[in-house]
């Protein structure tokens, strides 16, 4: 029977006329045609992405570099470890959702009730994961400047082998520009919110600084950023526009603009997968709970919300792979 | 209600599960071990991987592959295409199996063609460099 009962009365939800095409039911068929339709859209971000990649192939930045962060380890280069696990967590609340279906098929309540639970539990975790993934990368870390090609230099301090932040050596200067509020004025506009560190003090910090060179944004061809030497980097930096921390939709520390575009782009169209997966998923639960199944007979729509949090599990495994392996 | 059966093999048979909920478990192990293998390549970032082959390098060759792997199980033993009809998963795999590899052919060849161009093709209208 295909057309289900809601309550005693012959209230029906349509269900195609209890006609089932493939031996699979109406909803899990159409959760389906969704999947394969909402995969072509995220095959269609990811080849973007890869051609982006291609067009700017020699200058492209190093994942490696961007995401090294992980929760209570400050300063220490934990390269992609947070994303494998997020990953994990991700695959983890994937199986718990299968086992939630897999009760459903018993028609065990209570255990249905435990895995959607817990599949709430990891996908909460995961979003909180991005969103603080997101934090560290519109916060930055080092810091570079933007010279008037638009093209991002890094600094890089010879004698101890490593990129150095800007507020490491910038030497401050007491200011006299202060940010342009839109209650001043009168023409009621406000600016964008001046950078900590001014570009001036950067470059006096650089010139006092003989160890310092910069870093461009082409790579050599073990695919490592060129370090220039210290005239090149005189000559550089004497088109200089001005300081750039962090990322946002226009500029990024870690080189192409392209590069945090899709980060967002990509990674948040996903969170919001996830994000929508989580709710489904509660109000999956609470008719779990108030026991709408159990009267219905059968668990379907654990089954077809299922599909959707596997389908959501594969997308990441596709973005982990594109974004922080390759 | 239609009794479900599960298909309880995976790797062509040479894995039998004696349940549902043992293969789901069985399946995970499994994904857990691919993910460990790429996350220890991505660190370790052997020398001889670094190698092209067809334009990629071979590390990443092996990325790839190793993720439609996990594509295969997380589609085939969590979403129980294993257990659906064959001609629904033609109708599921085939278009994406089609179209995604005819998106990537295209718009990857065209991004090398638009870097070769920005490198070469444009030199004369560089007049900065003269």
């Amino acid at each position: 029977m295909q057309a289900s009962t809601l309550t005693k009365t012959k209230q029906k939800t349509w269900g195609g006329g209890g006609v089932k095409p493939l031996d699979a039911a109406y909803g899990k068929l159409m959760m389906w045609f969704f999947i394969v339709s909402d995969a072509l859209t995220f095959s269609g971000f990811l080849v973007a992405y890869g051609f982006s990649r291609f067009k700017n192939i020699d200058s492209w930045p190093i994942a490696d570099e961007v995401f090294h962060h992980f929760p209570f380890l400050h300063g220490v280069d934990a390269p992609m470890y947070y994303v494998a696990l997020m990953t994990f967590i991700l695959i983890f609340s994937s199986v718990t959702m299968v086992l939630a279906v897999d009760a459903g098929h018993n028609n065990d309540k209570n255990r249905v009730a435990f895995y959607m639970l817990l599949t709430i539990i990891g996908g909460a975790v995961f979003v909180g994961s991005q969103a603080w993934e997101w934090k560290n990368f519109i916060k930055g870390e080092y810091g570079a400047v933007e010279i008037q090609n638009g093209e991002i230099l890094q600094f890089y301090d010879i004698k101890k082998d490593k990129r150095i932040p800007i507020d490491d050596f910038a030497v401050l200067q007491s200011q006299e520009r202060v940010t342009h509020d839109d209650n001043v004025g009168i023409w009621y506009q406000s600016e964008a919110k001046l950078p900590e560190i001014t570009l001036s003090e950067v470059m006096e910090g650089f010139k006092t600084n003989s160890a310092i060179t910069v870093r461009v944004e082409e790579l050599n061809d073990k695919g490592q950023k060129i370090i220039l030497s210290r005239e090149d980097a005189e000559n550089k930096l004497s088109s200089a526009t001005r300081v750039v921390k962090g990322a946002n939709l226009i500029r990024n520390e870690y080189g192409n603009p392209l590069f945090a575009d899709f980060f967002f782009f990509i990674t948040g169209f996903h969170g919001f997968h996830v994000f929508s997966g989580v709710v489904i998923n509660i109000i999956i639960f609470i008719n779990v709970l108030l026991g709408t199944y159990e009267r219905r007979g059968h668990y379907d729509m654990v089954e077809k919300v299922g599909l959707y949090w596997h389908f959501v599990d594969l997308v990441w495994v596709f973005v982990f792979t594109f974004f922080y392996l390759v | 209600m239609a009794k479900h059966e599960h298909k309880l093999e995976i790797f062509r048979g040479y894995l039998k599960f004696k349940s549902n909920v043992q293969k789901i478990w069985g399946v995970l192990i499994f994904l857990s071990i691919v993910t460990a293998i790429e996350v220890a390549l991505g660190i370790l970032k052997p020398p001889i991987l670094m190698n092209y082959f067809l334009g990629l390098k071979l590390i990443n060759w092996i990325f790839i592959i190793l993720t439609i792997v996990k594509a295969y199980y997380i589609t085939w033993d969590f979403m129980h295409v294993r257990d659906e009809k064959p001609f629904l998963k033609n109708t599921i795999i085939l278009p994406l199996l089609i179209l995604i590899p005819f998106l990537l052919f295209i718009l990857l060849w065209e991004g090398s063609y638009i870097f070769d161009v920005m490198l070469d093709g444009l030199k004369e209208w560089d007049f900065d460099i003269y």
